[in-house]
């Protein structure tokens, strides 16, 4: 596994985790450069389909940010991502994928320390589970009755 | 000129989808009157020699019914596709793996496994299991291969129309036959014919409310009222991911929506539509909980992705 470099696509709600990443960048915060992000108006926003689609696609690894609980520009959207996010883990685990390929955190525009932080500690992860490979499954696949 | 010809044949299905297109009725003989059959292994006497017989493309359409999972369903399949003109996915397995898909969660030899060693009926203790050759005295005998995963048609071949439905409904097939009887023009290869372009929810009888659901119920859990929305009642209903055109039997019947119809349009994924459903009318905020209500679904991906898991995302990109 040696030289492998994750992919990880990352969704940021443009009022907070795309702000707190782009501080990152302005203060010049050391990270690893394996994350993609795409920047969307809601954590809210993000739809089951759009995860799938990044790891069918070849992500090794997809992150979630979103306004702290209480804080959503729109209310409650980031409950509905962390629904979505719980939901999903559980799904991708049961279809073979480790769950711990896909974070949901909240990361507010002030917090540029923490998004270098998740970042860096995601890439470790995801690195260490190694390249998605979708014909491989990571999870006992016979379930025993 | 001949009339057109038509073939049937069906793969890893259960048969329901031969018997819907019997279930149009006296209608079936205006098909015959229509078309010239060529191949229906189920209701008529042809070979698999009569379909190699013919010219490329001579067969004008082929409705194709059941997955694929063997070796076997895998040649027929190319066979049919070289000598139609229109393939048509025909029902629920054909068009994204149905039932016969729900084994794409294990191995071939956890199948085998389980089939043949595992179950409480079983008695096998020689451990006989279907291999592809057996050499016997008077020489070698081969079966077909069992797959390792069961495909959809589209898997295989290319598909010009899909007819969702497990199985279709009659009066939908007859829509499908009828407008080809009638010699309209061909919609857009690629469309999915004989159903609407809603979800299942447009058609349902039931009254919707506001939905705040803290725990899933089972049918046998609870007693549903005749008038609500099974899913206001915290029943998995899979209508809000469904392809409308069934004429909402289930609901009417004070059953779940099992999602046979296949994804809504543009829903690329049954079951991430499902779940994004259910996501938002989870009455939770604490993610505890919410893992605590999410774990009263007891199969979560055979529930949500019980007719379309070997087309879902992550199986579509599978080898």
């Amino acid at each position: 596994m040696s030289g492998f470099e994750p992919k990880i696509l990352a969704f940021l709600c443009n009022w907070c985790s795309y702000s707190g990443a782009d501080l990152a960048g302005v203060s010049r915060l050391k990270m690893p450069p394996n994350v993609r992000p795409i920047r969307v108006m809601c954590s809210g926003r993000v739809d089951p389909a759009f995860v799938l689609k990044a790891f069918a696609s070849g992500a090794d690894g997809v992150l979630i940010g979103g306004c702290h609980p209480g804080d959503c520009h729109y209310a409650e959207g980031n409950y509905k991502a962390l629904r979505r996010a719980l939901f999903l883990q559980r799904m991708l685990e049961l279809q073979g994928v480790d769950p711990r390929r896909l974070r949901i955190e909240w990361i507010s525009a002030s917090e540029a320390d923490r998004y270098a932080g998740v970042v860096a500690d995601m890439t470790e992860i995801v690195r260490a589970l190694g390249p998605l490979n979708l014909d491989r499954w990571e999870k006992v696949r016979i379930r025993k009755r | 000129m001949g009339k057109p010809k038509l073939a049937l044949y069906w793969a890893a299905s259960c048969g329901g989808c031969e018997i819907a297109v019997l279930d149009i009725e006296e209608k079936i003989l205006e098909v015959d009157a229509s078309f010239d059959i060529v191949f229906w292994p189920c209701a008529m006497d042809f070979k698999v020699k009569d379909v190699e017989a013919k010219a490329d493309g001579e067969i004008d359409i082929c409705l194709f019914n059941g997955g694929i999972r063997t070796s076997e369903n895998e040649h027929m399949a190319k066979l049919l596709r070289q000598k139609s003109k229109v393939m048509v996915a025909f029902g629920s397995c054909a068009h994204e793996g149905c039932i016969p898909g729900l084994a794409n969660l294990y191995t071939r030899e956890g199948i085998f496994e389980r089939i043949y060693f595992d179950t409480q009926t079983t008695n096998n203790p020689e451990k006989v299991i279907p291999r592809p050759s057996t050499k016997v005295p008077e020489g070698e005998l081969e079966i077909p291969v069992f797959n390792e995963r069961l495909k959809p048609l589209d898997g295989v071949v290319k598909v010009d129309y899909y007819v969702p439905g497990c199985p279709p409904q009659p009066r939908q097939v007859w829509a499908v036959l009828e407008h080809l009887i009638q010699g309209k023009p061909p919609p857009p290869v690629g469309s999915v014919l004989g159903a609407e372009n809603k979800t299942c929810c447009d058609e349902c009888p039931r009254t919707r409310e506001e939905k705040k659901i803290r725990k899933f119920y089972r049918l046998h859990e609870i007693t549903v009222d005749e008038n609500k929305c099974l899913m206001d009642e915290g029943i998995i209903c899979c209508g809000p991911a469904t392809r409308s055109g069934c004429g909402a039997l289930c609901v009417s019947a004070g059953i779940p929506c099992r999602g046979c119809y296949g994804p809504p349009p543009d829903s690329p994924d049954q079951g991430a539509k499902m779940l994004a459903a259910l996501s938002s009318v989870i009455d939770s905020q604490d993610p505890d909980e919410i893992q605590a209500i999410i774990n009263t679904i007891e199969d979560p991906v055979g529930t949500f992705y019980r007719f379309s898991l070997a087309h879902s995302m992550i199986e579509r990109n599978r080898k």
